[in-house]
């Protein structure tokens, strides 16, 4: 108050600009809130209806559900193996993490330490694969799986994920890896570590705020890949649960209840975790944005 | 490789750091990369080995009237596709970015968290949850836009079926250049902008004038992520609308155009790997030329520009 008043004392600018300023604010928050609405929508609205009976699912979509009926996901349970494609889900997930993790830190660790000939055709040689998608070889690659009789196996996703994961990997571990300080690594070969030693006890836990990105970079995309495994892996027994949910949703085409619980649970998961650790998740990724 | 663990015996621990990605990324995405872009120049014949063809599966892909109408077509949506992510995708980031960046706002880490989520979830039930929110039988969005007199349903209409899937992919992508942008706003220094304050610039001006050109590096990333995912999308058409992308190919795109060829598509079309293959090598090419614009036309005038 005081201050408007003293502007109007002086000029009439200044009082404007305070307007404006506190203008632009509201307007800052009715854009992010807006845009909030946009993005929970339609999630939101699967929920909810996902806990209604058919009936009420069409006739009112917008009320929260009275009472609270499950049979959606009774039918989902009865007919589809959730627990199975969950399960296929976590081993490759987990498996390709954990591969791009170790053979991308061993890679990255011996392109920024040592130098060797053919370092740099190495380093072009990975970095080729960052822009690169490897879903434009599917052809010769299902060739190739059948050919060393991995093809309708888990092993054959989590080899192309491994793969497909490396060059990025390879490439945010190589600059974090370069900032762990000489001294550090000449100190532990003067007390005779091996390189192995060295790469595995020392630095690998320094960079750990690095792993932790590259692992947010590769969780996300392969959980909800759908390309690999309809073509590599549709098989009932290693079905992921993307795919799994994409065929389910097929044969619920008629029965709402169950198509909207079957949404709900494959969302469910990734939901929970992202609500749980979506500060990380966002730092990570801002973190291996920035190295880009 | 072999030859330097000969000449340099003591160092055989660089060898076995490198080795395992290498030969996973040779084995799994390097050789099938290249043993793709082979394929396209060769012919399957029933039951001995593929026959070299030179660029005849290319011929045909481009004047073939059975192979090229679908071609042309597909690769027209594909550039509408990307046209769309450039024009509203992009630009929205960017708006979301500089507001929770901007100082002095509130619930940044609740706004970023909500407005990310859906980059999280997959195509698959992204492309469900927006067939029932689209689908005339339910209504929820059918019906508002009927009343706007806009062509419904949304899908099915030629006019509108491409922009709307389109929008779709927007709304699920939205947080991902966000994110990029943020990062790069965050990291520019305060003095710059309390400098700008201090010369009397509004917001808008501090915004433009400042804080932009410092983050046009990002502004380059955004693109060439935008270009090569755009142009190897596939997943949230096939969900949507199926492997055909009705109506009457509205929706095809060089994705679900390499799928349905590669493994068939509906009734009348029988699986083609080598035709997929000449569709991924096109494919290839046109990443290529993206990222090289990028590297040697963007970037480069882009650090220049910064030093």
């Amino acid at each position: 108050m005081t201050a408007t008043a003293t502007a109007r004392a002086q000029t009439s600018a200044p009082a404007t600009s305070a307007l404006r300023q506190r203008l632009g604010r509201a307007g800052t928050y009715v854009i992010l809130i807006v845009y909030s609405l946009i993005a929970v929508f339609p999630v939101a609205l699967i929920l909810i209806n996902s806990f209604k009976d058919k009936r009420e699912v069409f006739s009112s979509p917008y009320s929260l559900p009275n009472p609270i009926n499950m049979s959606g996901y009774e039918t989902v349970f009865g007919r589809a193996n959730v627990i199975r494609y969950f399960g296929n889900s976590l081993a490759v997930t987990l498996t390709t993490i954990i591969l791009v993790l170790l053979f991308g830190a061993m890679a990255a660790y011996a392109l920024s330490e040592y130098r060797f000939f053919g370092n740099r055709f190495l380093a072009i040689y990975f970095a080729l694969g960052i822009m690169i998608p490897v879903r434009l070889g599917t052809v010769s690659l299902i060739r190739l799986m059948k050919t060393l009789n991995l093809h309708g196996t888990l092993g054959a996703l989590i080899l192309v994920y491994a793969a497909a994961g490396l060059p990025i990997s390879i490439f945010i571990l190589h600059s974090f890896m370069h900032d762990v300080p000489r001294e550090l690594k000449d100190a532990a070969r003067v007390d005779g570590a091996s390189e192995y030693r060295i790469l595995f006890q020392l630095v690998m836990p320094l960079v750990r705020p690095a792993l932790a990105t590259v692992a947010v970079f590769h969780m996300i995309p392969v959980w909800n890949d759908l390309w690999w495994p309809l073509v590599l892996a549709s098989g009932e027994s290693v079905r992921t649960i993307t795919l799994g949910i994409s065929w389910f949703v097929g044969q619920f085409k008629t029965d709402w209840s169950a198509l909207l619980a079957s949404l709900s649970l494959a969302m469910m998961p990734v939901l929970i975790l992202y609500a749980l650790f979506s500060r990380q998740l966002i730092r990570g990724l801002s973190e291996g944005a920035v190295k880009l | 490789m072999e030859q330097v663990a000969a000449r340099r015996p003591r160092r055989f621990y660089i060898l076995v750091f490198v080795l395992p990605a290498f030969i996973l990324y040779s084995m799994f995405m390097a050789f099938p990369l290249l043993d793709s872009l082979r394929l396209s120049l060769y012919q399957e014949q029933a039951g001995g080995p593929d026959v070299f063809v030179g660029l005849a599966n290319f011929e045909r892909l481009f004047n073939d009237p059975v192979w090229s109408e679908r071609f042309w077509n597909a690769l027209r949506n594909n550039f509408v596709f990307f046209a769309v992510h450039m024009l509203v995708q992009n630009p929205i980031a960017l708006l979301l970015a500089a507001l929770l960046t901007t100082r002095g706002v509130r619930g940044v880490a609740l706004f970023r968290t909500i407005l990310f989520a859906p980059t999280t979830l997959s195509f698959v039930i992204i492309g469900f949850i927006w067939q029932l929110m689209l689908s005339p039988l339910w209504g929820i969005l059918n019906n508002p836009a009927k009343t706007l007199g806009l062509p419904t349903p949304l899908l099915g209409q030629t006019q509108s079926a491409l922009v709307t899937v389109s929008l779709v992919s927007v709304w699920q992508f939205v947080g991902l250049p966000m994110m990029l942008f943020s990062a790069a706003l965050i990291s520019i220094s305060e003095e710059l902008i309390d400098a700008a304050r201090v010369d009397g610039a509004t917001g808008w001006q501090t915004f433009w004038r400042v804080r932009f050109p410092l983050i046009l590096p990002t502004v380059g990333i955004v693109g060439i992520l935008t270009f090569v995912g755009n142009f190897n999308a596939f997943d949230l058409i096939y969900t949507m609308q199926g492997a055909l992308a009705p109506p009457n190919f509205g929706t095809d795109i060089l994705g679900t155009f390499f799928y349905r060829t590669t493994f068939g598509g509906g009734a009348t079309q029988r699986p083609n790997p080598i035709m997929g293959t000449t569709i991924a090598t096109i494919m290839f090419l046109i990443i290529l030329t993206g990222v090289l614009i990028y590297l040697f036309g963007i970037q480069r005038r882009l650090v220049r520009a910064e030093s």
